[in-house]
């Protein structure tokens, strides 16, 4: 049986595939993580335009923009931005960096590349299914992006999509044919994060290496399972919403939309009930937020013990934090509809659970933090931006908890004091994760090193942009500036923000130039970067002990044996300051005799 | 010097290193038997818990909805009972095959996996037939809430149905393959079973929610 096995894993990797085969059509879950998170990246950049548009209305209201006009002859009337084409650029760049940006690049990239590698597997569990789950996305791209070019435009109705706005064509220009694109959109997508999640969870459950037991699972994996097990139980919420949007919209029926007047005229509609559609969204928008910042946690953790050269500390508490947030994640949503003539006791309730997520979410910064503390860190850019996660996490995290709070939500919500809040954890530290996590394997994905110093300017760029643009929009909350506003300035009271609306744009797009430098260190590495040896970071887990980049089938013919945890850094007495998982004990146990440390 | 190896914490249940059970779970290094359970097994669970969180979530939905003022029942079908009942043998025969394949008795695990096909397909048809008896009755998807859900619950639940017909003939097509072994045969129509079994108690409850207006 074992013989049998090995021989054919052997003819596996050996036999040779065409271009096509192996970089298109590819089932090999590397090449697969790799299109995640190169289309991500594109998604990422029409997504980071679209902001600058946002920033350009709201930091120079009223100014003419005829240069753009020719390029975008839909979104602009005599030179500005008209107030359609602002909603539109709300809801479809919420939409994009949420869903097709940070979901994908994080869970679709990250989690197929490191997932097999990291738990010592050859692939995951279904490939066909797997390269099926990146194949959905490029349609659904296709989608999202023709609402732009309909009549109508894209939808206004937010990333939220809350009726009636969604649900009644007659609602907004982008409530036609736009809005149903957005919607088949994401049922699209989510059938791709199904199936990526099946595979995760039966790939980790059954596929892990001799000796990898789930408690020697780098905080990584453990990051990956529980964010798949979360999209497992939310999204098909969201499905069942939409689902049912859409026959609200195309076959008449009332689930969602009460009687509604537009335009002096009654519409068909009776008797539906649009908080019910808030219910469904926020039960799977709450874990969806968890999703993004559960996988950055992960990898942040694994980036910053190999860069400290100590193990993580508190590795059991670091598992079970990352399982309470899940699970909490389930039973806060609540905390989005305050505002929604919410019974008191009820808000009260999702208060309680909302601020119970502080806890562990606390545990998770102490640990990470003692995990520096007297640490000789190495600062490469991966680590930078790593640190940068904990900073930006911490900092968006306690406005949150402000927010948890009705008495006081009831006062923010839907301001400014929001946007920061989701920018600092989502925007800035979620994609942080990402940036770490480039930074981190690049080595191993492509076989070339990225340029540090390019990197570590990219990062003190991204990091005071991000606070410069970020921070101040708090103060923009205080004041009473409502999110989705268009024109804020026709309000009398909220006249004096305009300069500090200026700053932001303008720190804005010093924010959005910064991202070219990563872009250029990234194209020009990819081919000209040095070459990337094995394990050019010095760590212990099981992806620096293949090749980089790993062949298919990752391992040639002999798969990796596990005999220790993931965080065997500066052990007192090894001879060197890091012990990969795979060495045995007894190699280490006897320095004396000359072995080396590693095999 | 065993001090020297590893700042891993010490753990009581931890199996050593060298064996083949070295890892809490199945593990697959060289040496290592088959896995416990099939990956397809795991995946089939888990999409279990996918279909019963979509249909959690219609089905909260409705309740929620039918507290609302315009809600009206609509008559339902009678010929949903005999669709019932062609279900539930459905799964009764799915069993038999499913106690015969493991004793070797392939034509026999063929035969009644067959039959469980059959009349999964006769639930379809007659499910279709109910949507006929409404809309000769007048009521369409959007006639009243309670149709709108009708027509949503049912068609939804159909599509899942079909999609288990679709494995149904992929065991069966398996089941006569010589080439296959009879363990991965049964272990295949578990796996369908475990599906189908569930889409059976799954329109269960949507008839009990449906009568229950
Ligand atoms: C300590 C943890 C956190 C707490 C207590 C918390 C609390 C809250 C509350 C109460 C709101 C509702 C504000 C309102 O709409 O009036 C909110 C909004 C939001 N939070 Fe958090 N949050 C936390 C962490 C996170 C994390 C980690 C993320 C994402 C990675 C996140 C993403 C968001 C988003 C996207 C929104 C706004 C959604 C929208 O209305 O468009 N939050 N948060
Ligand atoms: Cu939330």
């Amino acid at each position: 049986m074992s013989t049998s096995h090995a021989a054919a894993t052997t003819e596996h990797v050996e036999h040779e595939l065409g271009f096509f085969r192996k970089y298109i059509f590819s089932l090999d879950h590397k090449i697969i993580g790799i299109q995640y998170l190169l289309t991500s990246m594109v998604m990422a950049l029409i997504g980071g335009v679209l902001a600058m548009l946002i920033r350009l209305q709201l930091g120079f209201p009223g100014w003419r923009w005829p240069e753009l006009q020719a390029l975008m002859p839909g979104g602009f009337q005599n030179g500005v931005l008209k107030p359609d084409f602002y909603l539109a650029l709300v809801t479809m760049h919420g939409t994009i960096m949420i869903f097709f940006v940070l979901t994908t690049a994080l869970s679709g990239g990250f989690g197929n590349f490191l997932i097999p590698l990291q738990i010592g597997a050859r692939d995951m569990a279904f490939p066909f299914m797997n390269a099926l789950s990146y194949w959905l996305y490029p349609p659904a791209v296709v989608l999202l992006l023709a609402a732009f070019v309909v009549t109508g435009g894209a939808p206004s109705s937010g990333w939220t999509a809350y009726p009636p706005l969604s649900a009644v064509a007659q609602a907004a220009p982008g409530s036609g044919l736009g809005q149903t694109l957005w919607l088949l959109s994401l049922v699209v997508l989510i059938l791709a994060f199904l199936f990526g999640g099946l595979n995760y969870i039966t790939t980790v459950l059954q596929l892990r290496a001799r000796g990898m037991s789930m408690l020697r699972l780098p905080l990584t994996i453990w990051a990956m399972f529980i964010t798949a097990l979360l999209m497992l139980l939310s999204f098909p919420v969201l499905t069942a919403a939409v689902i049912m949007l859409l026959f609200d919209r195309l076959a008449g029926t009332s689930f969602f939309v009460p009687e509604v007047v537009v335009g002096g005229q009654l519409l068909s509609h009776t008797g539906g009930n649009p908080i019910l559609w808030q219910h469904l969204f926020w039960f799977l928008g709450h874990p969806e937020v968890y999703v993004l910042i559960l996988p950055p946690m992960g990898m942040v953790s694994d980036i910053l013990a190999a860069n400290s050269r100590k193990p993580i500390f508190g590795y059991p508490f670091m598992v079970g934090s990352m399982a309470a947030i899940g699970i909490l994640s389930f039973l806060v949503w609540g905390h989005h509809m305050y505002t929604s003539g919410m019974h008191p006791l009820v808000g009260m309730a999702f208060m309680t659970t909302t601020l119970a997520i502080a806890v562990p979410s606390a545990v998770k910064t102490f640990n990470w933090l003692a995990t520096l503390w007297r640490a000789r860190i190495r600062f490469t850019p991966a680590m930078l931006f790593a640190i940068g996660f904990v900073s930006l996490f911490v900092t968006g995290g306690l406005t949150g908890v402000f927010l948890a709070q009705p008495p006081v939500d009831i006062q923010m919500h839907d301001t400014y004091f929001v946007v920061a809040h989701f920018h600092f954890v989502m925007a800035s530290a979620a994609m942080f994760g990402v940036f770490a996590g480039v930074y981190h394997w690049f080595p191993k994905m492509f076989g070339r090193m990225l340029n540090e110093r390019l990197g570590r300017l990219h990062f003190w760029l991204t990091f005071i942009g991000i606070y410069a643009t970020f921070f101040p929009m708090h103060f923009l909350g205080f004041a009473g500036v409502t999110r989705r506003y268009y024109a804020y300035q026709l309000f009398e009271r909220l006249r004096d923000v305009q300069p500090l609306n200026t700053a932001i744009s303008i720190a804005a797009f010093g924010l959005g130039l910064a991202q070219l430098l990563f872009i250029a260190n990234f194209v020009y590495s990819l081919f000209w970067g040095p070459r990337a040896e094995r394990n050019p970071w010095r760590a212990t887990t099981l992806e620096w002990q293949a090749p980089s980049p790993p062949p298919h089938g990752n391992w040639g013919a002999v798969e990796p044996e596990v005999h220790r945890w993931a965080y065997d850094y500066s052990v007192p007495g090894a001879p060197e300051d890091f012990i990969p998982q795979t060495t045995p004990a007894a190699a280490v146990a006897a320095p004396a005799h000359g072995h080396g440390g590693h095999a | 010097m065993s001090a020297l190896q590893t700042l891993e914490k010490p753990r009581a249940d931890r199996p050593p290193p060298h064996g083949p059970a070295a890892g809490e779970g199945p593990g697959r290094g060289p040496g290592d038997g088959a896995p416990a359970l099939q990956p397809a097994r795991v995946a089939t669970w888990l999409l279990v818990g996918v279909v019963t969180i979509l249909f959690a979530s219609f089905s909260s939905t409705y309740l929620a909805r039918r507290t609302l003022a315009d809600w009206r029942p609509v008559a339902m079908p009678p010929i949903l009972w005999v669709n019932t009942a062609m279900l539930l043998a459905s799964s009764a025969a799915l069993e038999v095959a499913r106690r015969a394949a493991p004793r070797g008795r392939k034509a026999a695990a063929r035969r009644a996996t067959a039959v469980a096909a059959l009349l999964g397909a006769g639930f379809l048809v007659g499910q279709v037939m109910a949507w006929r008896a409404l809309v000769a009755a007048g009521v369409y998807l959007a006639t009243s809430p309670h149709s709108d859900f009708f027509y949503l619950l049912t068609g939804a639940h159909g599509l899942h149905l079909a999609g288990g017909l679709v494995a149904l003939g992929y065991a069966w097509w398996r089941a006569g393959r010589v080439a296959v072994p009879t363990t991965a045969q049964a272990a295949t129509l578990t796996t369908v079973a475990v599906y189908w079994h569930f889409v059976d108690v799954l329109w269960l409850y949507l008839l009990v929610i449906l009568f229950w207006t």
